[in-house]
């Protein structure tokens, strides 16, 4: 036995190395926190996401579940060390670029260690093999089709790709411009980086679902653990203690005052040195709990005579959603077939890998705060009204985002971390575990749906009746967006002559339900494809010529009797995926009819589409670009918009450089800070590439405009940005701008550019008709699956995706976000429900793995948008849309049993097939 | 405190002296922990080389406590066998599997630890070292309840010991989860045959986890089972009666009664597949 308290050596990274922390500690900590390796991703301390992986002797092991002392004599491998020791990393982070494998980044580092162990000791391994050998690493992003071609395509000759020319960046399979760090393991997250005098916050937060509290002698608590610096409490926040993303609505406080509304509700925090804080025992806080009756359910806050959650809410409604075309009762009466059903679904939750984390500094009078958000200027004013201080005295920095998917819209940490450092003048940081992350943070709404819906016997829609009840927990956060969104939306991309949509977001006491990937609508698909399923089925009418039937047309109006005209590619993406129906319903037929008669396998097929607005419901969301010159020759783009991993860094830059006519290696990329950059608004609604995206094609040609002015050249001219001047190539004459020459702005930019953009909407009127978004996304999914009829386990085999995104910027990034937005659809319909209280880590809440998404293809259709940059739409959202019911009517198709609760569990499945049988 | 015996009596010595917990591969210790600080000493016996090793000798097979599931996975061992190794794979992934041992897959007693069906169907028992000696106990003893074991405050779990003619069967096991990795069972069924001379059942060994607060051998089905010759006779004697003592129970990964159902068929299939020596897995 040798004394382990002292210097545990290993070797790392190749090197010898000592290192004096306690030897219990997990190993991940010391990487990030004392060496000073933050490549090495914590994403759950469990086991359970492998963000954490490393090479111990050659053989992967979370680190989070080794102890250094366990680490002694041996060698240890990170992504900071790995590309040195082996070109099998380096081949791996090329390929990984190359093929549009890394997304946020957060999973990268793990991946690709894991995907180097399995390369050494197999150089060209199958499909299974790479499944098996990253089934330990999770990725919420890209759906792992990308990480499964890249690993597999490594050492396959590559040609080289030239970047584009001049004008020709849209449309072009650029590798991400951020990508470098993220597959170096260099990219900066919420947790990865803070000064050695950050002290470390944790919350006091409530066990109850719904309670009261009293605090107790913090005095003596204080004085009984020196290491605590502060407590904060309600009485501290220095201005208001509310917060909330949509003001009128704002009404979360940052510490409770009293009583508790969600398990995990923030009551006080403890600030201090991170060894004193993390030795405390938390469950010690001087705090005495009250249980009270609480509301989990819809059916629980909607009780008549049901307690209120907040007092000025009558009826526990938040939020009431309505749009109202024809007469929909006429409409349906007169129906030559009327289905109708009540669909509920469960609470999501975004499960990134990254955990919420950030530092916040105070500069003099300013507050600086870094951390992972979707929205920096939406922080800024709110961290503004807690701190009570001017909004200009506030900066926000977006750390790099480990996925964000809507909820990092809403703040997590930085109130906490605001107000503590504030009052401290000393940097605090705070880290969310995994169960924090999951326990406080927004979820996808459950709905409960109860709709009706009539056609004629030839199959033309007739109406539809739509009443969706949403549970929107204890805050309103994004609540009010779904009720909005969600009637606008219900009745999928088909003209539908008569409509009643009615909704409520409803309060009870969970944690808030927000904004995720497609704000209600995903929900609403899981009815309305259900339904027109068994519309189709009771006419006798083939489901896929249903809806091309009743597919949109630009000249039809929409449920809120808006014609939309050109870019309603609706049409074109069901008629893409006529091909590859009639030959998956083939297939499927022909293997259900070779199948043995005691086979439990059953072959289904399913379709569903999906249509989504780009941009806020009816409300002002401007983006604001700015692009200079400087005399160096070289363009600075100050882009706001945060890249969460969707790849706006790329895409804006692309479109920028296209519309100033320079090569994409011109321009210097300025990204979101508060301080740097304008408002590019937040990343969320599918907005990014439509608004910013626009914005930055206006500052690309309002810039482009100066330069040729100064040149005295037509428009046609090609430009060249050369060190410290432009070249104007005007038919057979080149004009040379010398930028010395040029006086310079305040910013020190020769030439500058500056444009805003919002989309042209209007707002509803009391029927909810109008003109809410300027431009939709439209798509179509269709499933091939197996169904165990025995067990209720489904077998996903391939999903085909048509997506009409206006013009494809960067089809791989698309390709990207449908692979990823599939994977997650997948989660929602198959395996994710949260339970508060139950689950709060990521073994009880199941994501898909790798070995869980089936092969994906993908069809761009590109009937351009007249408002968007270069025709372009957003397809964040829209990805995810019609996977769910598409896979539902799959399921439906195969077995005849029809599942109007999810996620479709096996248990689920199995109770449906047998009430099917039964029926039948 | 971390602790680091070099040798197993060391390592008795100190858990003697000081109490605490004894860390192997840390893959149950360390999510327990969360974000709360080390309450008591860390006795770290993943090095013991005492531990480590996998042995045959001439009427016992022993698994030393500290083989992680690689290992096991790595090592030339008898049919009998494939069911563990193919439970090894299947646990968490191969980061897990890397660190993981079986010793700590028993001591943490988890209703749904995946080595346990297969370690019943192999007849294996515990070795377990204290200050007080050596002691040895079939591994149903050994597993008293949820979370529960025969473990003694001052205990080490040393070793799995297989009698060595147990080898000889012809074994397979099946996991029913939600997804395809990282996943915990459902349920998930070991089955260990041996057929006669005529090719059928002579002996059936089955047990099934997730399904009751500890895995179950079911003898009443097993008895059944011997004479059959084909899947369509294992098919009419595996039934429900015949299941026995299961008592599943509602949780976040399914209900009490699909888990009943679902029960029936991996059983009936995981026989029929081991009686055509199968190696199809469901669940994925």
């Amino acid at each position: 036995m040798f004394d382990t308290q002292a210097a545990t050596p290993f070797t790392l990274n190749g090197h010898p190395v000592e290192v004096a922390a306690p030897a219990e500690w997990r190993l991940s900590r010391v990487l990030r926190d004392e060496l000073g390796l933050a490549g090495t991703k914590v994403g759950c301390d469990a086991g359970d996401c492998g963000a954490c992986t490393v090479l111990v002797d050659g053989e992967t092991a979370c680190a989070c579940l080794m102890a250094l002392g366990q680490v002694a004599g041996r060698a240890v491998t990170t992504i900071e060390g790995l590309p040195a020791a082996s070109p099998i990393t380096r081949d791996l982070q090329q390929s990984f670029l190359r093929h549009g494998a890394a997304q946020c980044g957060i999973c990268t580092p793990g991946m690709l260690v894991a995907a180097t162990a399995l390369l050494g000791r197999n150089a060209s391994p199958s499909e299974e093999a790479v499944q098996d050998a990253l089934g330990g690493v999770l990725c919420r992003c890209t759906g792992y089709r990308k990480i499964i071609a890249a690993v597999m395509d490594v050492g396959s000759p590559v040609a080289a790709v030239a970047r584009p020319l001049a004008g020709k960046a849209v449309g072009a399979r650029i590798d991400r411009l951020d990508g470098q760090r993220k597959v170096d393991g260099t990219d900066v997250f919420g947790a990865d980086s803070h000064p050695h005098d950050a002290l470390l916050l944790r919350a006091i937060r409530t066990p109850f679902h719904h309670g009261r509290f009293k605090l107790g002698d913090l005095k003596a608590y204080l004085r009984d653990n020196p290491g605590i610096v502060r407590i904060f409490t309600a009485a501290d926040v220095p201005g208001e203690n509310c917060f909330g993303v949509i003001g009128p609505f704002a009404d979360q406080p940052v510490f409770a005052v009293d009583e508790t509304r969600f398990r995990g509700e923030a009551v006080a925090a403890v600030v201090g040195e991170a060894k004193a804080i993390e030795a405390l025992d938390l469950k010690k806080f001087p705090v005495s709990w009250e249980e009270l009756p609480a509301h989990l359910t819809l059916g629980a806050a909607l009780a008549d005579k049901a307690s209120l959650v907040h007092e000025a809410r009558t009826d526990n409604i938040l939020v009431r959603g309505r749009v109202v075309r024809g007469d929909i009762d006429a409409a349906l009466a007169q129906s030559d077939a009327v289905v109708e059903g009540v669909f509920e679904t469960g609470f999501v939750e975004h499960a990134y890998i990254e955990p919420e984390a950030g530092i916040a500094h105070r500069v003099g009078d300013r507050m600086e705060v870094q951390a992972c958000t979707q929205a920096p200027y939406m922080d800024r004013d709110d961290v503004a009204k807690i701190l009570g201080i001017p909004l200009d005295a506030v900066r926000i920095i977006p750390t790099a985002v480990g996925g964000g998917f809507g909820s990092k819209l809403d703040l997590s940490v930085q109130p906490f971390i605001a107000v503590a450092a504030w009052h401290l003048k000393q940097p605090v940081r705070m880290v969310y575990s995994r169960a924090e992350s999951i326990s406080t943070t927004t979820k996808r709404h459950p709905g409960r749906m109860q709709v009706r819906v009539g056609a004629t016997k030839d199959g033309q829609l007739t109406g539809m009746d739509f009443s969706g009840d949403f549970n929107t927990g204890a805050y309103a956060s994004f609540g009010p967006t779904v009720a909005n969104r969600v009637p606008v939306h219900a009745s999928g991309p088909y003209f539908m002559p008569a409509y009643r949509a009615l909704t409520r977001a409803v309060h009870t006491h969970v944690v808030p339900a927000g904004a995720f990937r497609g704000f209600g609508v995903p929900q609403a698909g899981i009815a309305q494809e259900q339904l027109y399923d068994m519309l189709a089925e009771k006419l006798g009418i083939d489901k896929l010529q249903f809806r091309t039937q009743n597919a949109l047309r630009p000249d039809q109006p929409t449920v809120t009797g808006q014609v939309l005209g050109a870019g309603t590619g609706i049409r074109a993406c069901f008629e893409s995926l006529e091909p590859h129906w009639q030959r998956a319903l083939k297939e499927a037929a022909a293997a259900n009819a070779q199948a043995p008669a005691d086979s439990p396998l059953r072959r289904g097929v399913g379709i569903a589409g999906m249509w989504y607005g780009c941009g806020n419901t009816s409300l002002a969301n401007p983006s604001t670009i700015r692009l200079g010159l400087k005399a160096d020759g070289r363009l600075a783009l100050h882009q706001g918009a945060v890249d969460i991993g969707q790849g706006s860094n790329t895409v804006i830059t692309q479109l920028c450089a296209d519309a100033v006519g320079a090569q994409i290696d011109s321009i210097d990329l300025i990204s979101a800070d508060t301080d740097l950059t304008p408002d590019c608004g937040k990343t969320s609604a599918s907005r990014q590439t439509f608004i910013t995206g626009k914005a930055a094609q206006l500052a690309g040609e309002a810039l482009r405009r100066q330069i040729l002015r100064l040149a005295n050249a037509g428009a046609d001219a090609a430009l060249s940005f050369r060190p410290g001047k432009v070249v104007v190539q005007d038919g057979g004459i080149a004009h040379q701008i010398e930028l010395s020459s040029l006086p310079r702005d305040a910013r020190g930019y020769v030439l500058a550019a500056e444009e805003t953009f919002d989309a042209p909407t209007t707002s509803l009127d009391a029927d909810g008709q109008g003109a809410p978004y300027a431009v939709y996304g439209f798509g179509a999914h269709m499933v091939e699956l197996t169904v165990d009829v025995e067990l209720g386990l489904v077998k996903l085999l391939k999903i085909t995706a048509a997506h009409d995104v206006g013009r494809a910027v960067n089809p791989t990034l698309i390709e990207g976000q449908i692979e990823g937005g599939i994977a997650q659809g997948i989660g929602l319909a198959l395996l994710e429900e949260f339970h508060p209280g139950r689950g709060e880590n990521l073994h009880d809440y199941l994501i898909p793995t790798i070995g869980d998404v089936p092969v994906v293809e993908s069809i761009l259709i590109e009937d351009a948008s007249p408002v968007g940059p270069f025709g372009a739409k957003g397809i964040g959202e829209q990805a995810l849309i019609p996977t769910a019911p598409a896979i539902l009517n799959a399921i439906a198709h195969a077995t005849g049993a029809r599942l109007h609760r999810i996620p479709a569990t096996p248990d689920r499945i199995l109770a449906a097939i047998k009430e099917a049988a039964h029926e039948g | 405190m971390f602790l680091q015996p070099a040798t197993l009596n060391a390592a008795i010595d100190l858990l003697a002296q000081h109490g605490g917990k004894l860390l192997a591969g840390g893959t149950d210790i360390f999510p327990a922990l969360g974000q709360t600080a080390l309450a008591s000493p860390m006795i770290d016996i993943s090095r013991l080389p005492e531990l480590c090793a996998i042995t045959t000798g001439a009427d016992t097979i022993r698994l030393g406590a500290g083989a992680t599931w690689s290992e096991i996975v790595a090592a030339p061992l008898p049919a009998g066998f494939d069911a563990l190794k193919a439970a090894a794979r299947e646990i968490g992934s191969i980061q897990i599997q890397n660190r993981g041992t079986i010793g700590g897959n028993l001591c943490n007693a988890s209703p749904a630890a995946d080595s346990v069906p297969p370690l019943l169907t192999l007849d294996a028992r515990v070795e377990l070292v204290s200050p007080r000696g050596m002691r040895e106990m079939p591994l149903s003893a050994f597993i008293r309840g949820n979370r529960q074991t025969a473990l003694a405050a001052d205990e080490i779990v040393t070793a799995v010991l297989v009698p060595r003619e147990n080898g000889d069967f012809i074994s397979h096991f099946s996991k029913l989860g939600a997804r395809r990795y990282l996943v915990i069972s459902i349920a998930m069924i070991a089955v260990a045959l041996k057929r006669a001379a005529d090719g059928a059942i002579a002996q059936a060994r089955i047990a099934i986890g997730s399904c009751s607060a500890v895995a179950l051998r079911l003898p009443e089905l097993e008895a059944a089972l011997v004479g059959c010759r084909s899947v369509t006779d294992i098919a009419t004697r595996v039934t429900i009666a015949r299941l026995g003592g299961l008592s599943p129970i509602d949780d976040v990964r399914a209900s009490a009664g699909y888990r009943r159902d679902a029960a029936l068929i991996l059983v009936r299939r995981a026989v029929q597949d081991c009686f055509e020596k199968r190696t199809a897995t469901v669940g994925r």
